[in-house]
């Protein structure tokens, strides 16, 4: 097929309806709101359901009631509705609900602003709810990434029975790029979902169903994702004096700047994980054994890929520094990087970790 | 003398002696078999005293989050709407807590229906001041008395939906004495036929005993009700179906 120029928020929207998405709930909010427009004539289009939500609370638990129905179930936010979403993610996974959803991050805390960011990490990797639960989090780097994890994201979400958020941000919504549309897929029939019948209900592998010691059986779900679901972008790890982590927009600058740096003699190396969570922790047993150290480069405004970066050095063996440029809010330019490259190898910045 | 058949369907509760919810949850089993809804329905539970109502009815049911029953019961009956889709919720749950979810979806005239059970307290937690407290009503968060001065007048949902909101049936139950359980049971009818026809949004408040948190003797319970809860909340149907009950 050929390819189309498409903006990242429609992108992901039809994708989606692609992989099979027939249920959507949101709210408006920038820099998300596109999804929610494409998709208010789109899905009935294709005789769909949509529904424009009172708030983003309402909008996760509409999905959780369709998903447990069996619905490809997607909700779309940013910054602040994230909050309000995090509740519903909790009992999601309380209910092996597998939903989709995304999060075009703005940057910063309460109102934040309507720049691009990265500042949702944690709430997005790390938790996102009360209880101890992990949703699979996607970075897509280009339109067509985030396009094609849209597609792929309720067949990951199904075959686990977890939440999947497709962890996006403002400028990736926002900009145009070229696209090859993947074709209408026909997903595999649930063997579980309440239809009335009584019959299937949450099914028997949903973590409720399992009787006393659900949730502590769900440890085996995680540990099979984080064997399964490593997947990352590298270039010059063999060799990498240094290496930077990056994901997302600064993930691509950083790939564009360490091939540069390399053109122009510099050793540098380069891990883009395409998921966060799980982390792409295979991806450091390939580092050069004599690397002098590691460097997150985010959007965000204190370090917090940075932490992850410095768990995956100590967890394979690298007695090494742990950078990290925390760039705010924005996208870092290829100067940035190379900047603080040639600072680290100078000394000229402390280590975080 | 002809004894009533319990619905095959019914589960024993574990609710408190003397509560109210007992009879309710058997009210809406009845009506659901009467329907022949029995393959063809969800039961989708709040958060509090009502969570005891978890596999009561038998076949599909959903535990959401404290006051979001609303928001699951819509995600459910847009995906699958010909299936019966009904909350089962206390006061506190969807009154006070998931106000939003309940106000919003009846403005939509979302084709769900609500059930309420109102015993003028947070039950599940010990008897704590809701909405729906009487003025001057003692409970552990108004030792004195409910003073509305500062924690506003009780609030009366189905009249507020009724009034504001374009739906296909409102309504006020009580559970405290067998006339009462009688115009109970035609009400649940009457919402889940206003669902099931398509009509729209039916909601149906009841007003309920609680034994344990009012400190009275069940039958104390039942007198407090009919002398002074009723007073403040007025049974009957504060939006009607237009001549269509019992169309079926």
């Amino acid at each position: 097929m050929a390819k189309k120029l498409w903006k990242g928020n429609e992108a992901v929207a039809e994708a989606a309806i692609r992989g099979g998405c027939n249920f959507f709930a949101g709210y408006p909010i920038t820099p998300s709101t596109e999804v929610l427009e494409y998709l208010s004539w789109r899905m009935p289009q294709v005789d769909r359901v949509f529904i424009q939500a009172e708030n983003e609370i309402a909008s996760i638990n509409m999905v959780s009631g369709a998903s447990a129905c069996g619905a490809r179930a997607l909700t779309a936010t940013s910054g602040p509705g994230g909050s309000l979403k995090v509740e519903g993610m909790s009992y999601a996974a309380r209910n092996s609900i597998p939903y989709v959803l995304l999060n075009v991050q703005r940057w910063g805390t309460g109102l934040g602003a309507l720049e691009s960011g990265q500042t949702d990490y944690f709430k997005e990797v790390k938790g996102g709810g009360h209880g101890d639960f992990k949703n699979i989090v996607y970075t897509p780097a280009s339109v067509q990434e985030l396009a094609d994890v849209a597609y792929e994201a309720w067949d990951v979400a199904e075959k686990y029975r977890v939440g999947v958020t497709i962890l996006t941000e403002a400028y990736l919504g926002q900009m145009m790029e070229e696209v090859e549309m993947p074709p209408f897929k026909d997903p595999v029939p649930r063997d579980w979902g309440i239809d009335g019948t009584g019959r299937f209900g949450l099914g028997k592998h949903s973590v409720m169903m399992r009787g006393p010691g659900g949730m502590a059986l769900q440890g085996k779900v995680y540990a099979q994702i984080r064997a399964e679901m490593q997947r990352w972008e590298e270039y010059g790890l063999e060799d990498a004096e240094y290496v930077l982590v990056a994901f997302g927009l600064p993930g691509r600058v950083c790939m564009d700047a360490v091939k540069r740096m390399r053109s122009a003699g510099v050793k540098a190396g380069m891990i883009r994980p395409k998921l966060v969570w799980p982390f792409p922790e295979d991806a450091f047993k390939r580092v050069n054994p004599q690397v002098k150290g590691f460097a997150s480069i985010e959007s965000t405004d204190f370090g917090m890929l940075v932490e992850d970066v410095a768990l995956c050095a100590k967890k394979y063996g690298f007695h090494v520094p742990v950078y990290c440029y925390a760039h705010g809010k924005g996208v870092p330019g290829v100067s940035k990087v190379t900047d603080f490259y040639h600072s680290m190898e100078n000394g000229d910045v402390k280590e975080a970790f | 003398m002809p004894v009533k058949k319990l619905p095959e369907k019914l589960k024993a509760n574990a609710f408190c002696p003397g509560c109210g919810h007992g009879t309710i949850l058997r009210l809406i089993a009845e009506a659901v078999e009467e329907l022949e809804l029995n393959d063809n329905k969800c039961l989708v539970l709040g958060v509090g005293c009502s969570c005891n109502g978890n596999g009561m009815l038998g076949g599909d049911d959903f535990q959401c989050a404290h006051g979001r029953a609303a928001a699951v019961a819509v995600g459910m009956k847009r995906f699958r709407p010909g299936m019966c889709v009904f909350t089962y919720q206390g006061d506190g749950d969807a009154g006070v807590i998931g106000l939003a979810e309940t106000l919003n979806a009846a403005y939509r005239n979302e084709k769900i229906t609500v059930f309420v059970v109102n015993n003028t307290n947070f039950g599940m937690t010990g008897g704590q001041m809701s909405w729906t407290t009487l003025p001057g009503q003692k409970t552990t968060t108004s030792v004195r008395g409910r003073d509305c001065s500062v924690t506003g007048a009780p609030i009366h949902l189905p009249e507020l939906i009724a009034t504001q909101f374009d739906v296909a049936y409102a309504a006020r139950a009580s559970v405290h004495d067998v006339k009462h359980i009688t115009q109970a049971k035609k009400m649940v009818l009457n919402a889940l036929q206003a669902q099931m026809n398509e009509e729209g949004y039916s909601i149906v408040e009841f007003l309920s005993s609680c034994p344990t948190n009012w400190h009275l003797s069940p039958i104390d319970s039942n007198k407090f009700i009919a002398e002074q809860v009723l007073a403040a909340y007025p049974v009957g149907e504060f939006k009607s179906r237009k001549g269509k009950e019992g169309q079926a």
